[in-house]
């Protein structure tokens, strides 16, 4: 934990630049479940990522490259707005990569 | 007696007035919901903006909690922003208030002084303005219609001021002002806008090449520092409001200050009070000095921050203070009594105070000569 700063080194009202705020593990919260993605059925309509609460789905540019373990919360949001069924919720014990890159060669296949 | 009318005068409303100075200064957004009587207000400020005096998005919202939040929200995208209320209104505000000095929100908000409810009431006391005493905010009262349209005009630089970055009210009685006709002499279009200047506020919401949160959660670790940081703009704000009047009496000739001395050389019974009423004791000092009573007034114009130290000074070879609170507290002291008692503690000056004026109540020349002579009530011209 960060030593607390005094007042004169807080902006006015408390305004957070990112660079100001420690960045907060809030995916230690997780419920239990986090989402797995079947990269063959995806279309890369990107509503996981305007849904999630916790902008804990990852893109590059502008395509699908999976789930932040860091802030994802397990909440499902994303399972349940994925149009084509891609997203499953898997047990917190499934082995996936503690920050996902699921869209490698055969995402155009 | 003659009245002394300044070159070039007109007259107006203080409603109209302050419309006046808004639409000179040409904010960008404008909620509000109309409440009397600040609707001259915003009824003003809607035909100037009709009639292409000034560009301003008005948002007609759904109360005044809204007006305030939308206010906020504008502000803080980066857009200059004012609004308008009173009473009632500045109730279902209140906690918006409190929101928009906390987030400190450069904002100028219009205030036609009104009584609280209930019974319901539409005239002039000041319990709306100290309903809000402690959430931060900047608070000036003007005695006349000039003056309201004066301070309008100077509000902006206060309020954006990067060491103040708080709201400014802008306090004029209702009625009393908001809906007499006064003359008054308007700064030209081309000063008011160059005085103004742009708006630019640290870190907009709207910036997307530095994005920032604003509204932070903040529990025991940093609550108290970020409601500390109020004092400090307040402090800074006593300097600033200092300067901007200064900066501005050579444009129009005519003199600013956080509080007005009347008669004080000499004096030895002084009366402390704020707005409209001021008129009608100057005119009794008048009577009282021409009968060889060595009276005078002090006239507060800025309530937030409260000038503690320039008013101790002021008052330094004073007898007496008698201060009138154009509201009540029921039991305890209302709010310039309180400051005034912390304001003058230790340094000899006797201290009396009235309440009077509640509701619109007319203070009467006798009475103020009465209370001169300490022969008046606590509660002025209260029926017992
Ligand atoms: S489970 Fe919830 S938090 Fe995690 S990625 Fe899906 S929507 Fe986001
Ligand atoms: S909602 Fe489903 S289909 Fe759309 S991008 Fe997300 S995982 Fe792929």
């Amino acid at each position: 934990m960060s030593s607390l700063r005094p007042w004169q080194e807080l902006s006015p009202g408390g305004t957070i630049r990112p660079t100001d705020a420690e960045k907060p593990k809030t995916g230690s919260w997780r419920t239990g479940i986090k989402p797995l993605a079947d990269l063959s059925k995806c279309t890369n309509c990107l509503l996981c990522w305007l849904y999630c609460p916790d902008s804990a789905i990852l893109i590059e540019d502008t395509t699908f490259v999976g789930f932040d373990d860091y802030f994802c919360k397990g909440c499902e949001v994303c399972a349940a707005v994925c149009p084509v069924g891609a997203i499953e919720m898997v047990s917190e014990e499934t082995e996936t990569p503690e920050r996902w890159v699921m869209r490698s060669d055969e995402s155009g296949s | 007696m003659a009245v002394k009318t300044q070159e070039g005068a007109q007259l107006l409303t203080g409603g109209e007035a302050v419309a006046y100075a808004m639409a000179q200064i040409d904010p960008d957004v404008f909620p509000v919901y109309p409440i009397t009587p600040q609707t001259p207000i915003i009824q003003t400020f809607a035909k100037l903006v009709a009639n292409g005096k000034a560009t301003t998005e008005i948002v007609n919202v759904e109360s005044e909690h809204s007006a305030m939040s939308a206010t906020i929200g504008s502000a803080l995208a980066g857009a200059r922003s004012m609004t308008a209320t009173s009473s009632q209104g500045l109730a279902l505000m209140a906690e918006m208030v409190y929101i928009a000095a906390g987030m400190r929100t450069p904002i100028v908000m219009a205030v036609g002084n009104r009584a609280l409810s209930a019974p319901l009431n539409i005239h002039c006391d000041h319990s709306d303005s100290m309903m809000i005493r402690d959430s931060g905010v900047i608070q000036l009262f003007a005695e006349s219609v000039q003056e309201a349209y004066d301070l309008t005009v100077m509000a902006t630089r206060i309020a954006e001021h990067p060491d103040v970055m708080l709201p400014v009210l802008v306090c004029q009685d209702g009625f009393t002002l908001t809906h007499s006709e006064e003359p008054l002499v308007l700064t030209s279009d081309e000063v008011v806008k160059d005085f103004a200047g742009e708006y630019k506020v640290p870190l907009p919401l709207l910036d997307v090449e530095e994005v920032t949160t604003k509204g932070i959660f903040a529990l025991q670790d940093y609550y108290t520092e970020l409601r500390y940081q109020m004092n400090a703009a307040m402090e800074a704000a006593e300097t600033v409001i200092a300067d901007v009047f200064d900066e501005y009496s050579p444009l129009v000739d005519r003199p600013f200050g956080l509080l007005e001395e009347y008669e004080l050389e000499g004096a030895e019974k002084v009366v402390f009070l704020m707005g409209s009423t001021a008129g009608t004791i100057k005119d009794v000092v008048d009577e009282l000095r021409s009968e060889g009573q060595k009276v005078g007034l002090l006239r507060l114009i800025s309530y937030r921050p409260f000038p503690a130290e320039a008013i101790r000074n002021a008052l330094a070879s004073v007898d007496e203070v008698i201060v009138l609170d154009r509201s009540d507290a029921p039991g305890a002291v209302p709010s310039l009594h309180a400051e005034m008692a912390a304001a003058l503690y230790g340094s000899g000056v006797k201290l009396r105070a009235h309440v009077f004026g509640l509701g619109g109540r007319e203070l009467v020349p006798d009475e103020a000569r009465a209370i001169f002579a300490g022969e008046a009530p606590t509660h002025v011209a209260l029926r017992s």
